[in-house]
C-alpha cells in the first residue's frame, strides 16, 4: 500500500497566482448530475456490499431507479429554468438502458464524463488488465452513443485502485473529479499525458448532505448559498470553482426540487459567476493556467518541500 | 481481494430495466391520468399498524423501529405497541375531523391480538391492507419460498377473516421483498403492492399469476423516515411534506392527476407532541381545491380507468 495517492503536491491556498475565468469571472460554477444505474442483482465484490439488505433490496434498488424514471426530468426542468448545462457523471450502462435520458442531455449540449459502468461495479480488487478493459469499454461506449471522446472521470461509486488515475491519463483522459483537496484545478503528476483535477465536491454533494448529514432540502439550499457566498467574498483575492453534484433520485424528489432550483437561481444570478461545464473548466485551465501552475508548484516544492526522502510513493 | 473476469461482464446491459418485473417508462411522458371529479391530487393516507414481536430475529436485518438492544428489548417493544393502544386513536381522530379516508396496513398479528382496532377501522369504511404477519417475519432473499408462502397466506387469510374485506393491497414488513414475494402475494389475490419507490404513479408489475400494480409510496417523506431516520424535527416534517404536495399539485396542472401518499406510523406520529405535524399537513393539503381523499383500491380503479 502507498501512504499518498502520489498524484499531486502540497500547494497551500495562499499567495497563489490569481485564477481567473473568461471575461474576468471569478467563480466557475458547474452542476454535475450523477446519472446512475444500480443493478437488480449486482455480483458480489468481496471488498464492498452493493446493497445493505439481502438481494433483491427493493427499497434501495427502486429508490435509485426513481432517478431515471421521474427525478431526472424534474431536475432537468430546474436546470433549464436557469440555463445550467449539466456535466454528467455517467454510469455508462445508462447509454444502453435509458437512451431517452441521454438524448435529453445531448439535446442540451451537456458534457458526459465517466462514472464507471454501473454504480454497483466497484474498482476495488481489479487487476490492471480488468481495469484497462473497463476503461476501454467506457471510452468506446460514450463515443458510440454521444459522439464525445470522454475526457473526464469520477470512478464508479468513487472506488479506486492504486493505479486508477494514472491509467486514465494513459488513455488520454485529461481531468478527474474525485480529488477533493482544493477549490481550484490542480495539475496532476501522471506517467503519460497531461491531467488535472477539476473540483467536484464531496461536501456539497446532495448524497452527502441528504444521506450523510441528513439535512432538509431548505438546509441544503442554504448551505449551497453559504458555500457560494464565502467564495464570492474571497473573489477579490482568488478565483475558484464551485460544483453542486446531484443525484436525480434524491434532488428530483418533489419535496426537494424547488430548494435546488432556488440555489441555482441565487448562484447564477451573480455577475461574478461563469456558469459552465467540467470540460470547459479543464480546457480553459489548460490553456491559461496550467503551465504557470506547474512552475509555481515546482518552485514551492523546491523552496518549502520536505528535505528528506521517503514521504509518499511518487 | 481480486475479482473474477465475470465482474466486468454485464449480462443485463440492454435497453430498459435490468429485471423482468416491470417496463421502463418515463413519468412526464405518459398520458395524463384523470381522477374522479377532475381532482388534481389523490390523497392516499396509509396508517401502518405494526407488531414488533419481542422475539424478532436480529438478522439479516431489523425492521426500522425494531429492536436495538439485547433480548428482551422491552423498550422498543412497548414504544411501538404504543401505536396500537394510543397513537392510532389520535391519528384516526385527526382524519375523522377532516372527513378523510385511509387504507390501513395491518400486520395480521395486530388484528389477531387487537380485534378492537380492526373494528375501529372497518366501521369507518376504510380499506384494510395486508402488511405481513409481524415486523419480525420479514420477506427477503434468504427466506425459503415455503416459509414465505406461509407468511403471505397467514397474513392475508387472517386479515380477510377478521375484517370481512377482500384485502387486495399489500405492503411487506420493512418494505422488503424476496425474488418470490410478488408471485406469492399475487397468487393470494393481491392486486397492488406498495413496497417500490421508483415512481410517483402506479405501474404494472408482472407476476406468475398475472399483472398486479405497484402503488407509489415514497419512503423518504414518511414520519418514521424523517423523524427517526433523518432525525429531523416535527416542523421540518410538516415543511417537507407540504413542499412535496405543492410540487405534485403544480405538476398536476400540466401532467395530469398525481398521488400524494402519506405514510403514518401511529407509534411515531401518534405522540402528543407530534400529532400536530400531521394535522398541519392535512390542513395544508385540504386547503386546496381538487384534492380527492381515497383508498388504494379506489385510486387504482380510477387509474386503470
Amino acid at each position: 500500500m502507498k501512504n499518498d495517492p502520489g498524484v499531486y503536491e502540497y500547494w497551500p491556498y495562499i499567495d497563489r497566482p490569481k485564477l481567473t475565468w473568461p471575461e474576468g469571472k471569478s467563480i466557475a460554477f458547474w452542476v454535475s448530475p450523477n446519472i446512475e444505474n444500480y443493478e437488480f442483482q449486482p455480483p458480489p465484490n468481496p471488498n464492498r456490499m452493493a446493497m445493505p439488505r439481502p438481494l433483491p433490496d427493493v427499497i434501495h434498488y427502486s429508490h435509485r431507479d426513481y432517478g431515471n424514471r421521474a427525478g431526472f426530468w424534474r431536475m432537468l426542468e430546474a436546470m433549464d429554468q436557469y440555463d445550467v448545462r449539466g456535466s454528467v457523471s455517467l454510469n455508462v450502462a445508462t447509454l444502453d438502458h435509458h437512451p431517452e435520458v441521454i438524448e435529453a442531455c445531448k439535446d442540451r449540449n451537456w458534457e458526459f464524463f465517466s462514472h464507471g459502468i454501473y454504480n454497483t461495479r466497484y474498482l476495488y480488487g481489479m487487476n490492471e488488465a480488468q481495469e484497462r478493459a473497463y476503461i476501454e469499454d467506457v471510452i468506446e461506449s460514450i463515443q458510440k452513443h454521444t459522439g464525445q471522446r470522454v475526457a473526464g472521470s469520477l470512478t464508479p461509486a468513487i472506488t479506486h485502485t492504486e493505479q486508477s488515475i494514472q491509467l486514465l491519463a494513459e488513455y488520454d483522459f485529461t481531468y478527474v473529479c474525485d480529488l477533493f483537496h482544493d477549490h481550484q484545478p490542480t495539475p496532476l503528476t501522471v506517467p503519460k499525458g497531461k491531467m488535472i483535477s477539476v473540483p467536484y465536491s464531496i461536501e456539497m454533494n446532495d448524497f452527502t448532505l441528504f444521506n450523510g448529514a441528513r439535512v432538509t432540502p431548505r438546509q441544503f439550499r442554504d448551505l449551497q448559498k453559504a458555500f457560494f457566498d464565502r467564495l464570492l467574498e474571497e473573489a477579490d483575492e482568488q478565483g475558484s470553482v464551485m460544483c453542486i453534484p446531484t443525484h436525480p433520485f434524491l434532488i428530483g424528489q418533489p419535496f426537494r426540487v424547488d430548494a435546488f432550483a432556488e440555489a441555482l437561481e441565487y448562484i447564477t444570478g451573480h455577475k461574478e459567476v461563469w456558469v459552465t461545464t467540467s470540460r470547459e473548466i479543464a480546457d480553459y485551465y489548460f490553456e491559461h493556467h496550467y503551465d504557470n501552475a506547474v512552475e509555481t508548484i515546482a518552485a514551492h516544492k523546491q523552496e518549502y518541500g520536505p528535505k528528506t526522502s521517503g514521504r509518499g510513493a511518487s | 481481494m481480486s475479482l473474477p473476469d465475470d465482474y466486468i461482464r454485464y449480462p443485463h446491459r440492454r435497453y430498459g430495466i435490468d429485471n423482468d418485473r416491470y417496463d421502463w417508462s418515463i413519468l412526464p411522458r405518459r398520458d395524463p391520468v384523470e381522477w374522479p371529479g377532475g381532482a388534481k391530487v389523490a390523497l392516499w393516507i396509509v396508517p401502518m399498524l405494526e407488531y414488533f414481536s419481542l422475539d424478532a430475529p436480529q438478522k439479516p436485518f431489523v425492521a426500522p423501529g425494531g429492536s436495538t438492544t439485547p433480548y428482551p428489548d422491552v423498550r422498543n417493544y412497548s414504544a411501538r405497541d404504543f401505536g396500537s393502544r394510543v397513537g392510532a386513536f389520535r391519528v384516526f381522530k385527526a382524519l375523522d375531523k377532516r372527513s378523510l379516508k385511509a387504507s390501513v396496513a395491518f400486520n395480521s398479528q395486530v388484528a389477531e391480538r387487537y380485534p378492537f382496532l380492526m373494528h375501529e377501522v372497518t366501521r369507518r369504511g376504510w380499506e384494510v391492507m395486508a402488511h405481513g404477519v409481524d415486523m419480525g417475519k420479514l420477506h427477503h432473499g434468504e427466506v425459503d419460498i415455503g416459509t414465505e408462502r406461509g407468511y403471505v397466506q397467514e397474513s392475508v387469510s387472517v386479515l380477510r377473516k377478521i375484517s370481512g374485506q377482500p384485502v387486495t393491497g399489500w405492503i411487506s414488513p420493512a418494505r422488503s421483498e424476496s425474488m418470490n414475494t410478488l408471485d406469492l402475494v399475487a397468487a393470494e389475490g393481491i392486486e397492488y403492492v406498495a413496497d417500490w419507490v421508483n415512481d410517483d404513479m402506479p405501474f404494472p408489475l408482472k407476476t406468475s399469476s398475472g399483472k398486479i400494480h405497484s402503488m407509489p409510496h415514497t419512503h423518504e417523506i414518511s414520519d418514521q423516515h424523517i423523524i427517526l431516520h433523518m432525525n429531523q424535527t416535527e416542523c421540518e416534517f410538516t415543511e417537507q411534506v407540504c413542499d412535496h404536495f405543492n410540487v405534485l399539485y403544480r405538476e398536476a396542472e400540466t401532467q395530469g392527476g398525481r398521488i400524494m401518499t402519506l405514510t403514518i406510523h401511529p407509534w411515531c406520529t401518534g405522540q402528543p407532541h407530534r400529532i400536530k405535524m400531521l394535522e398541519d399537513v392535512l390542513d395544508h393539503i385540504m386547503g386546496h381545491d381538487d384534492v380527492w381523499s381515497a383508498t388504494g383500491m379506489e385510486i387504482l380503479a380510477a387509474f386503470k380507468g
